[in-house]
């Protein structure tokens, strides 16, 4: 089916086949999005950023990504900063903004913002994270981190870990992996497990899924290692945070058994889960990771906003 | 009449009858713990001069999906039917996730739908959660 004008909210709004189509549009993005190739398929299209929390990495990269595209942006980048804080509902500024522009990107504290959002808006709506919920730009931008490191997605063994439980980056990018085959093993520590919906989920979707307890274990064996940040609120002790922190830790000597071609992601930003010594290792991949959210995010818009079949 | 309600669970369906609100003049009769060849035990409700909105039935059939319904006239059945849970269910149960959008202040219904029938499990449209406890949510 074609993006032309479509919602994006949740991973699951998407075939394998669209995946595979946005992935394929965003490789060819790349010398566009790196400025050696110039294309303008959203001349004269406004496209509204509307973050009503605070985001660096995603704001920048879907404002980058559009005018990379040559369209234009208007940004609600501090909701402190509009109606909303005289009690504006979120309805009546959405309704607001797909006046103003061609689609909405948004981003919200609440779960459920940005389908509401779809409803309202007559303009397509992209979700760029909404609280605990859906990123669905996040999962589609691991995908193609994988595809250019490994040349594909299906029968690769990723390992996630850390906080499986709150992380919304792992829910969805396990469903994604799941569409294509690949092994998922889950490490982390036991209050922080993958919730049991989401475990269900990926059960019916027939999904291979095991859980493993030794770290060294899982990366001898992995081709991806997802590695997430473990935050300190959700632990009530302090030593206790310490602790299971430092045991997924990830330095030169876990990745000293890996296989040679293992790449290692983090959706960022990292507090202290990947040592700094690893960026100079040839597995350190969150850095590509985060460069290319923006030609993942310039093939979202254009197959979005941009001609026909784009 | 509501036959076939799952035992204990009486006193809630007549909160979702909402029997307070009914004329005095009706009589709503109950009984509870009653001996069933089907189910062991149940519970019954009849209320005359009554009918059921499609949202008071979709919110019995989340608690009692055994119950039926019978419409009596003139001391006979003349309709008898079981609860059928529809695919989504609008502004019947609220979304248990306090963050999420549908509870925080917008012009919005709660609209859940069903993930999976026995046992039921919702799922919100919105923010994702599933719910499989309903009780406390009912709006």
């Amino acid at each position: 089916m074609s993006l032309h004008g479509r919602d994006l909210i949740s991973i699951r709004d998407l075939s394998r086949e669209e995946i595979e189509r946005v992935l394929s549009t965003a490789k060819k993005m790349i010398p566009y999005a790196e400025g050696t190739k110039v294309t303008h398929p959203l001349e004269d299209q406004i496209v509204a950023m509307g973050f009503f929390e605070p985001s660096t990495r995603t704001r920048l990269s879907f404002e980058s990504a559009v005018l990379r595209l040559g369209g234009g942006c208007i940004t609600i980048a501090d909701a402190s900063a509009t109606s909303m804080r005289k009690g504006e509902t979120l309805h009546d500024t959405i309704r607001m903004l797909s006046g103003y522009s061609d689609a909405i990107v948004i981003r919200h504290p609440n779960e459920g913002a940005a389908r509401l959002a779809a409803q309202v808006s007559d303009k397509p709506v992209i979700n760029a994270g909404d609280g605990a919920g859906q990123h669905p730009t996040q999962t589609l931008l691991d995908l193609a981190t994988i595809a250019e490191a490994q040349g594909t997605l299906s029968g690769l063994r990723v390992v996630l870990l850390g906080d499986l439980k709150y992380g919304r980056t792992v829910h969805s990018l396990a469903h994604a992996l799941a569409l294509f085959g690949a092994e998922i093993v889950l490490i982390s520590p036991p209050t922080l497990g993958l919730p049991e919906e989401v475990a269900e989920h990926l059960d019916r979707m027939g999904a291979r899924v095991q859980t493993e307890a030794q770290l060294h274990r899982a990366v001898r064996e992995a081709d991806v290692l997802y590695v997430t940040r473990i935050q300190r609120e959700r632990f009530g002790d302090e030593a206790e945070y310490d602790k299971v922190a430092g045991s997924y830790r990830i330095d030169n000597t876990v990745l000293a058994g890996a296989k040679p071609r293992l790449i290692v992601m983090h959706p960022l930003p990292r507090t202290g889960e990947i040592a700094p010594e690893v960026d100079a290792s040839p597995h350190a991949a969150y850095f590509r990771q985060a460069f290319l959210g923006v030609p993942v995010r310039m093939a979202l818009l254009s197959l979005t906003l941009g001609p026909k079949g784009g | 009449m509501i036959d076939h309600i799952g035992n204990g669970l009486a006193l809630e369906v007549l909160r979702i009858i909402g029997v307070r609100e009914l004329d005095k003049d009706s009589t709503v009769s109950v009984a509870l713990h009653v001996r069933s060849q089907k189910m062991g035990w149940k519970d019954i409700v009849k209320v005359e001069n009554m009918e059921l909105s499609p949202r008071k039935v979709n919110a019995i059939a989340l608690i009692a999906p055994t119950a039926s319904i019978s419409i009596i006239r003139d001391f006979k059945v003349r309709e008898k039917r079981s609860v059928d849970l529809p695919d989504r269910i609008v502004g019947v149960v609220r979304c248990p996730n306090p963050n999420c959008i549908t509870n925080r202040g917008e012009p919005v219904e709660s609209e859940l739908e069903v993930a999976r029938r026995r046992p039921v499990v919702l799922r919100c449209v919105y923010c994702e959660r599933q719910v499989d406890e309903f009780l406390s949510h009912l709006l």
